[in-house]
């Protein structure tokens, strides 16, 4: 089966031309779309439905910057083991620890604005590390080196996501 | 006819005749059915002219059933045979449902969706819905003359599993066939952005009688992409009349209402609102069946006052919304207004101000959701030459899990994903030879399994004995293009030998379907044998169609001796299909997709590769 670069016509790499894969994506849509095939036979609708769905998981995981990097270290055979590995350096753990305080504070004293500032900060944060990988899957081929820092990455993701929680029970 | 239809291999079939197709909208105030004719969309009115339809149903004694203003007269006074909005109780069970206390119903739990003791029998939601689906069903058959291939059908975005597929059901109960469930404001957009020839990021609001949807999408030249959707299923109009209503029962003092009483002044509570759209104060007088005559006076600053929470509360969706899509307000190029509820004017106000922007209001609130099913009920129904056509890309609105040791959930298929969707997760034994495993999926953000909406509970049996943690359970979710989920769980060591596809179905199985169709007034006269006839026949003309199409277009992607299979095949369902023998078309149909499983598949990535063929050819020229 094609990769998902393959699938898209795209030569592998993490810096993305987002518009290429987005056209891409909406062409190969506009033929395989099950609305496409309403008044088709059930053989046809079923391929379709099977095709949109694999196109629809190969762009989502392209689009989204942690999933991209891991789907390219998977296919060099480095596994990130987010979940196994949990050596992290310690002053970007020590760092960790004190975003996650702003956030609790931030929550208790339902402060909108910290909550923003800790936003930015994470994503000036993030942008950085997307741009460390460029560097080393991209230019170094350092697939392992990678690793650590997509682990970091997803590390911020997962606080990010809690920054989307700390909001919404400020909203409720 | 049909069988003059059928063309010699390879030659173009005549051109088909425009099939008719209905957008409807099953709102929970009023529903309405729309189709487009030459070019354009419209609401189809009744006999006398009007297009919305009350969606309210009242049952009579002899078990037929009053549907829209015929039923609204009356509701006063036979509330308990009189059900309105009827959509909040969809896919609901007794607890989920607010107000309960006040609604003039004699309401019966049942496992999965609640029930309504009438005068006619006890009725699900699904079939009171389906006597709203009905009238609309006829009115276009009526209307555009014929028979429909079949209809769009909206729901809100943010309905969930259970919803969706209680919908799908009174579709299906009425007759119709569901050619798309659709996003509300999904169509309101299609609408929109036709009608108005829309590019860039916009929002629609959609405040129905009985829910509120946020979505933003991205429209752009033949796409229209839902980025991300938020919403509460149940918060709309109706809770701005129940806010009067509050008021009303404490600024007179009155002691707690019977059925009728409450009804009553429900119904002035709700006047009284939409006459503050247009006034400063609105009159609410009503005399109680106790002989008391209430008589007040609510101004704007009043109504504003005691509505001001729910007004407060579609904002937090909003900024949900945009969280999940990546965008800040400054992003929205405009908002599209829909739904009746959005007319009054605190609404317009606080929407304007969180947005920077006026609200758009250039289309009927009412109908716009109507007029963008028909849209894409003409397109599904093959109507629009290629070329002419639009996709469609939308999204879950809630995320789906299973339930892991200790309450927790996990999940598998993240909120605001583009459908159709698939995903997979493994699982393992806990125990030493343990052979069967069960499974409990569920709907919702939240972390523990209380909290979400149980979708369905299932167990796979025959894993074979092996030490705990060394079997792996595969389970696939896969939500299609009506957002509608299936499950399978599979052990993958030994292969297929242990396998489950469960699709939710809320205590209404195929069976029961059939069953409330063969006791329904109408169908009770019915030749179910007739109705069986009619559907094969359509499905085997259309398979037919479909086939000789992709004949024409990709014949060459098969060996002489398959395409000989195909055409065997071909002309055995035309052989019957004009026949009176519906399991024969049935059976004929069977075979025809089967032998043509293989060309789907080839068909499908000749189309993938001629998509980026196209598109390098179109780079070249830049």
């Amino acid at each position: 089966m094609q990769n998902h670069f393959e699938l898209f016509d795209m030569a592998p790499g993490y810096a993305l031309d987002t518009a290429a894969l987005d056209a891409a994506y909406r062409e190969i849509q506009a033929r395989v779309h099950p609305d496409r095939f309403a008044q088709a036979g059930d053989a046809e609708r079923r391929a379709s439905m099977q095709w949109t769905t694999r196109v629809n998981e190969a762009y989502r995981t392209l689009k989204s910057p942690v999933q991209r990097a891991k789907y390219l270290l998977e296919l060099n055979g480095v596994d990130v083991a987010f979940e196994t590995n949990t050596s992290m350096p310690p002053e970007f753990l020590m760092k960790q620890m004190e975003l996650r305080e702003t956030l609790e504070q931030a929550g208790e004293a339902k402060d909108t604005a910290a909550l923003d500032a800790l936003r930015t900060e994470l994503r000036a944060e993030t942008l950085a590390l997307e741009r460390a990988l460029v560097e080393a899957i991209d230019e170094r081929r350092d697939y392992a080196g990678a690793a650590g820092l997509v682990r970091k990455l997803m590390f911020l993701d997962k606080l990010d996501a809690e920054i989307d929680l700390a909001y919404e029970s400020l909203e409720a | 006819m049909a069988l003059l239809q059928i063309s010699e291999p390879g030659m173009s079939p005549a051109p088909h005749q425009r099939r008719l197709a209905v957008g409807i909208d099953l709102g929970t105030t009023n529903s309405l059915v729309a189709t487009v004719r030459n070019g354009v969309a419209a609401a189809l009115p009744d006999q006398q002219g009007r297009t919305l339809l009350p969606s309210i149903v009242r049952y009579l004694p002899d078990g037929r059933a009053e549907v829209g203003y015929a039923a609204q007269t009356h509701q006063s006074e036979d509330p308990r045979n009189t059900i309105v909005s009827v959509k909040r109780y969809m896919g609901r069970g007794l607890k989920d449902v607010a107000h309960v206390e006040s609604a003039p119903y004699d309401f019966v739990d049942a496992p999965g969706m609640l029930q309504l003791r009438t005068c006619a029998g006890v009725k699900s939601p699904v079939e009171v819905s389906a006597e709203i689906l009905k009238v609309l069903r006829k009115r276009a058959e009526l209307s555009l003359g014929g028979e429909l291939v079949g209809a769009v059908v909206t729901v809100p975005a943010y309905f969930d599993d259970a919803q969706r597929q209680a919908t799908k059901d009174a579709a299906r109960l009425a007759g119709l066939n569901v050619l798309r469930l659709l996003n509300e404001p999904t169509a309101a957009a299609i609408a929109y952005g036709l009608e108005n020839a829309s590019e860039g990021i916009y929002a629609v609001y959609d405040l129905g009688g009985g829910t509120f949807d946020l979505s933003i999408l991205r429209l752009s030249k033949g796409v229209f992409e839902v980025v991300a959707t938020a919403g509460d299923a149940a918060l709309g109009g109706d809770d701005f009349d129940q806010r009067v209503f509050c008021w009303v029962v404490e600024e007179a003092k009155l002691a707690p209402l019977g059925a009728r009483d409450m009804r009553k002044l429900l119904v002035k509570s709700r006047e009284a609102k939409e006459y503050l759209t247009y006034h400063g104060e609105a009159p609410v007088s009503t005399r109680l069946s106790s002989g008391e005559w209430v008589d007040l006076s609510i101004t704007t600053e009043k109504f504003c006052e005691i509505t001001q929470t729910l007004v407060q509360k579609t904002l937090g969706p909003t900024r949900k919304a945009l969280r999940d899509a990546g965008l800040t307000v400054g992003d929205i190029k405009g908002v599209v207004m829909v739904g009746g509820a959005t007319r009054m004017p605190q609404i317009q106000r606080a929407v304007g101000e969180f947005f920077g922007c006026d609200p758009l209001n250039n289309l009927d609130p009412d109908k716009v959701v109507a007029l963008g099913a028909a849209i894409q009920a003409d397109v599904l129904a093959g109507n629009k030459p290629a070329g002419e056509d639009w996709l469609l890309l939308d999204v879950i609105p809630l995320s789906l899990g299973i339930e892991t040791m200790g309450g927790l959930v996990e999940r598998i298929v993240p909120r605001n994903s583009t459908i159709p969707v698939a995903r997979a997760q493994e699982f393992t034994t806990y125990k030493d030879g343990q052979s069967a495993m069960s499974f409990h999926v569920v709907q919702g953000e939240r972390e523990l399994v209380g909290d979400c909406r149980s979708l369905a509970k299932f167990e796979l049996r025959g894993i074979p004995p092996m030490a705990a943690g060394a079997a792996r359970i595969r389970v696939t979710f896969q939500v299609d293009a009506d957002g509608l989920l299936s499950v399978s769980a599979q052990e993958k060591t030994s292969g297929a030998e242990a396998s489950v596809t469960v699709k939710p179905s809320y205590g209404l199985e195929d069976a029961d379907i059939e069953r409330m169709l063969r006791d329904s007034y109408e169908h009770a006269r019915d030749d179910m044998h007739a109705r069986a006839l009619a559907e094969h026949r359509v499905d085997g003309e259309r398979l037919l169609d479909a086939t000789r199409g992709a004949l024409a277009a990709d014949g060459d992607l098969l060996s002489p001796q398959e395409r000989g299979e195909i055409e065997r095949a071909m002309a055995a369902l035309g052989a019957v299909v004009g026949g009176t023998d519906h399991r024969a078309i049935k059976h004929a149909s069977d075979a025809l997709n089967r032998v043509t499983e293989d060309f789907a598949a080839r068909r499908m990535d000749a189309n993938v590769r001629r998509a980026l063929t196209g598109r390098n050819i179109a780079n070249l020229d830049v």
